[in-house]
C-alpha cells in the first residue's frame, strides 16, 4: 500500500510536521520519556519526542533503555496506551443544579479539543478501529475521534511481548489513518498521505520525491520486526476459549491473579466503564462522571443481590474470552491487537499467550487418539 | 427549615489525625456546618449536644474495657454510624500489640505498669458494634469523608471504590512502579482511595488504606520473593497500620510463624 501523496521528509526537519498539525488547531500527542517509562505527552517542539529510547518488556517487567540510534518511533508499545485521548479515564457527565422538584443542567462535557497522535504503532491504530467499532454509539467518543488526527509510525522494534503478527495488526501500517510514517535510516521520514486532511498536512511539508527503494525499505522494516517476534496466539484461539468455559486452567491463573485490573487499564481496546454521582453538601447540585472500570472489579458484575463473578477465576476466563472469543461474535474482530500491554504491566507477570496456548495444548492432547 | 442532621465524631485509641481531616476540609468546611449541626466534635469545639445522633463519625480502636463499653452508648445514640480510619476500621498500628503479649510491653515501657489499665488487644470498632459503613486510611482521604456527609444527606450510596490502588494508578496515567522499576507494592492488594499518594511520587504502597475487595496476598509476596524481599522484609511490610486486617494478618503469619514455645 502506498498513500496518495508521499514523500521524504528529513529527520531534522520533523518540527515541520508538527508545526503543520499544531498549524491546523491541532494539539500533538507523542511518545516522551517521563517518569523512567515511554509516556505520552503533548508536544510543540519536535525535540521533546523520545529520541534513541525503546524499552526492554517481559512479562511483569519494562525497563527503558538507550537504542544505539536515534530513532524516535523505535519505542515499542508505550508504556501507556493511546485510548486515554480517546476514552479519557474520567469524564464529565454533566452538572445540575436542583431547580425545585425538578433539575436544570448547567454544564455539560466541552466540544472536544482537536489533537493528533503522532507515533501510534499499527498495533495502536488497530486498537483505535477496535474502539471505534465497540464506541460506535458513544457521542463523546465519536466526538473525540472526529477531532483526532492519526499519525501511525511503521514498526521498528519487537519488544519480547509483541504478538501482532498473530492478529495481523502488524508492524505495517495497514490500518485507516491520516498519515503513515516510516523512519528511514540515513534518508529521513517517508511520509505518506492516506486521508484527505492527511494529503493537506503532507502538502505542507518540504518533502522530496520518495522512490521505490524508500518503499522497499519501509516493507523491509516491518518484516524485519515481524520476523523479531518470538510470541504467538495459538491458531483458532476464539474457539478454543469457546470451548474451555469449564478447565482446571483457571483456577491455575487465579492462584496468581491480583484482580488489580492493570491489564484492563493497559489494554489499548478495553472500554468499559461506570457511571459515578456526587452531589453537594447542601444538595443544591449534582454531578455525573464516567469512570474506567473493568473486568476485574467486583462492582462490574454486580446486578441485584451481588456480583455475578465473584472468583478470580471468573473474572479472568471473562476478561480473555471477551477478548480473543466473543469480540469476534460481537465486533467481528480480535479484541487483541497484540499489543503485549497486558503481559509486561500485569504486576505478576501473567501472559495471555502463555494461557491461551496452554488451553490449547490441552485440547489437543484431549482430541489425539 | 428542616432539622438539620446532628453530627457527632468521637475520638478512641488513635492519634485524631482522621478527625482533623474534617477540620482539613476548609474550603467545604462552611457548607458542612451549614449542612449538619455539629454535636460533638471536639477537636472543633467543647460545646457538645446530648444525643441521638443521625451521624457518628467514629475514629480510633478499642483498647481499653472502659472504650469497649463507651462504644456501645455511642452505637445506641448514633442512627448510622461510620468507622473511620485504619484504627476504627483494623485496630491500627496499636494491634501489632496483639501479636504480642501485652503486659510484658507494659512492663517493660512504663515505670508503674499498675496505673495501666489496658486490653490485651487494639481492635476495630465492628468487633464490637454494628457499623454501618467503614472508611479506610491512615488517615481517611478528606474528600472520601465529604463523599460520606455528602451521600448520607441525599439519600444516595457513596461512591467509595473498593478496588485497588492499580485503579487510581492507572487512571492517573502513573507508571507502574513495581513493573517499571522493580520496587516492591502493596497497591494491587490494597484498597484505592488515597488517590496512589506513594506511586505517584515513585514510591511503593504501604497499604494505609487496607486490604481491597478479594485480594490475593500470596500471589503479591511471592511477586515480592522474586524481587529479592525476604520474609522478615514482607513480614514487616504487612504488619503496619493495618496489621491486623485480615488478609494481612494472615500473610504475615504465613512468613513469620509464631514461635513453638
Amino acid at each position: 500500500m502506498r498513500g496518495s501523496v508521499c514523500g521524504l521528509l528529513p529527520a531534522e526537519d520533523i518540527q515541520a510536521l508538527v508545526d503543520a498539525l499544531r498549524a491546523r488547531g491541532h494539539a500533538v500527542i507523542a511518545p516522551v520519556v517521563d517518569g523512567g517509562v515511554l509516556a505520552l505527552a503533548e508536544v510543540a517542539n519536535a525535540d521533546a519526542i523520545a529520541a534513541g529510547w525503546t524499552a526492554e518488556q517481559t512479562p511483569g517487567r519494562y525497563r527503558l533503555t538507550r537504542r544505539a540510534d536515534s530513532l524516535r518511533f523505535a519505542t515499542g508499545p508505550t508504556a501507556l496506551p493511546w485510548k486515554r485521548f480517546l476514552h479519557p479515564p474520567e469524564t464529565l457527565l454533566f452538572r445540575a443544579r436542583r431547580d425545585g422538584d425538578d433539575f436544570a443542567v448547567t454544564e455539560t462535557p466541552p466540544a472536544p479539543r482537536p489533537q493528533a497522535l503522532l507515533g501510534l504503532l499499527p498495533c495502536d491504530l488497530a486498537a483505535v478501529a477496535r474502539l471505534d467499532e465497540a464506541m460506535a454509539g458513544d457521542a463523546l467518543y465519536q466526538a473525540r475521534r472526529q477531532a483526532t488526527l492519526l499519525v501511525a509510525v511503521t514498526c521498528a522494534e519487537a519488544a519480547a511481548t509483541c504478538f501482532c503478527t498473530s492478529l495481523g495488526t502488524g508492524p505495517a501500517v495497514a490500518g485507516p489513518c491520516d498519515l503513515a510514517l516510516s523512519e528511514l535510516p540515513g534518508r529521513g521520514l517517508l511520509v505518506e498521505a492516506r486521508s484527505a486532511a492527511g494529503e493537506a498536512i503532507a502538502a505542507a511539508l518540504p518533502l522530496t520525491a520518495a522512490e521505490d527503494r524508500d518503499f522497499a525499505d519501509r516493507d523491509a522494516i516491518a518484516a524485519r520486526t515481524a520476523a523479531a517476534q518470538t510470541r504467538r496466539l495459538p491458531a483458532d484461539v476464539a474457539g478454543v476459549l469457546r470451548r474451555a468455559v469449564e478447565h482446571p486452567r483457571w483456577q491455575a491463573v487465579a492462584d496468581r491473579c491480583l484482580t488489580c485490573g492493570n491489564c484492563t487499564s493497559q489494554c489499548p481496546t478495553c472500554f468499559c466503564s461506570t457511571v459515578e454521582d456526587a452531589t453537594s453538601l447542601d444538595g443544591a447540585t449534582a454531578e455525573r462522571r464516567r469512570v474506567w472500570d473493568g473486568c476485574f472489579s467486583l462492582d462490574f458484575s454486580y446486578v441485584v443481590g451481588g456480583p455475578v463473578r465473584q472468583s478470580a477465576a471468573a473474572r479472568y476466563r471473562h476478561w480473555i474470552t471477551h477478548k480473543l472469543s466473543t469480540w469476534h461474535d460481537q465486533f467481528g474482530t480480535s479484541g487483541c491487537v497484540g499489543c503485549g500491554r497486558c503481559i509486561a504491566w500485569c504486576p505478576v507477570g501473567i501472559d495471555i499467550t502463555e494461557e491461551a496456548a496452554i488451553l490449547a495444548a490441552a485440547e489437543e492432547r484431549e482430541a489425539a487418539p | 427549615m428542616t432539622r438539620r442532621p446532628k453530627l457527632a465524631v468521637w475520638k478512641f485509641s488513635s492519634c485524631d489525625g482522621c478527625q482533623l481531616q474534617l477540620l482539613d476540609l476548609e474550603d467545604d468546611l462552611l457548607a458542612l456546618a451549614d449542612a449538619v449541626q455539629v454535636a460533638v466534635f471536639l477537636e472543633a469545639t467543647r460545646a457538645t449536644a446530648p444525643g441521638p445522633y443521625d451521624l457518628s463519625l467514629v475514629e480510633g480502636s478499642i483498647t481499653t474495657a472502659a472504650d469497649a463499653a463507651r462504644i456501645r452508648t455511642i452505637r445506641r445514640q448514633s442512627r448510622v454510624l461510620v468507622a473511620i480510619g485504619a484504627c476504627a476500621t483494623a485496630g491500627g498500628i496499636q494491634a501489632l500489640k496483639n501479636l504480642a503479649d501485652a503486659a510484658e510491653w507494659v512492663r517493660a515501657v512504663y515505670p508503674r505498669p499498675e496505673h495501666i489499665a489496658t486490653l490485651a488487644t487494639s481492635t476495630a470498632i465492628a468487633d464490637h458494634v454494628p457499623v454501618d459503613l467503614e472508611l479506610r486510611g491512615c488517615p481517611v482521604d478528606r474528600h472520601q469523608l465529604l463523599e460520606v456527609v455528602s451521600a448520607l444527606l441525599a439519600g444516595r450510596r457513596p461512591a467509595l471504590p473498593r478496588t485497588a490502588v492499580c485503579t487510581e494508578c492507572k487512571r492517573a496515567g502513573h507508571p507502574c512502579v513495581t513493573v517499571a522499576a522493580g520496587t516492591p507494592c502493596l497497591g494491587p492488594v490494597t484498597q484505592a482511595g488515597c488517590g496512589a499518594l506513594c506511586p505517584r511520587v515513585g514510591r511503593g504502597c504501604y497499604g494505609c488504606f487496607g486490604p481491597k475487595e478479594t485480594p490475593n496476598l500470596p500471589a503479591l509476596t511471592a511477586q515480592y520473593a522474586a524481587l529479592g524481599r525476604t520474609s522478615a522484609e514482607i513480614t514487616l511490610a504487612l504488619r503496619l497500620y493495618n496489621a491486623d486486617a485480615a488478609p494481612f494478618r494472615e500473610e504475615a503469619r504465613r512468613h513469620d510463624p509464631p514461635h513453638q514455645g
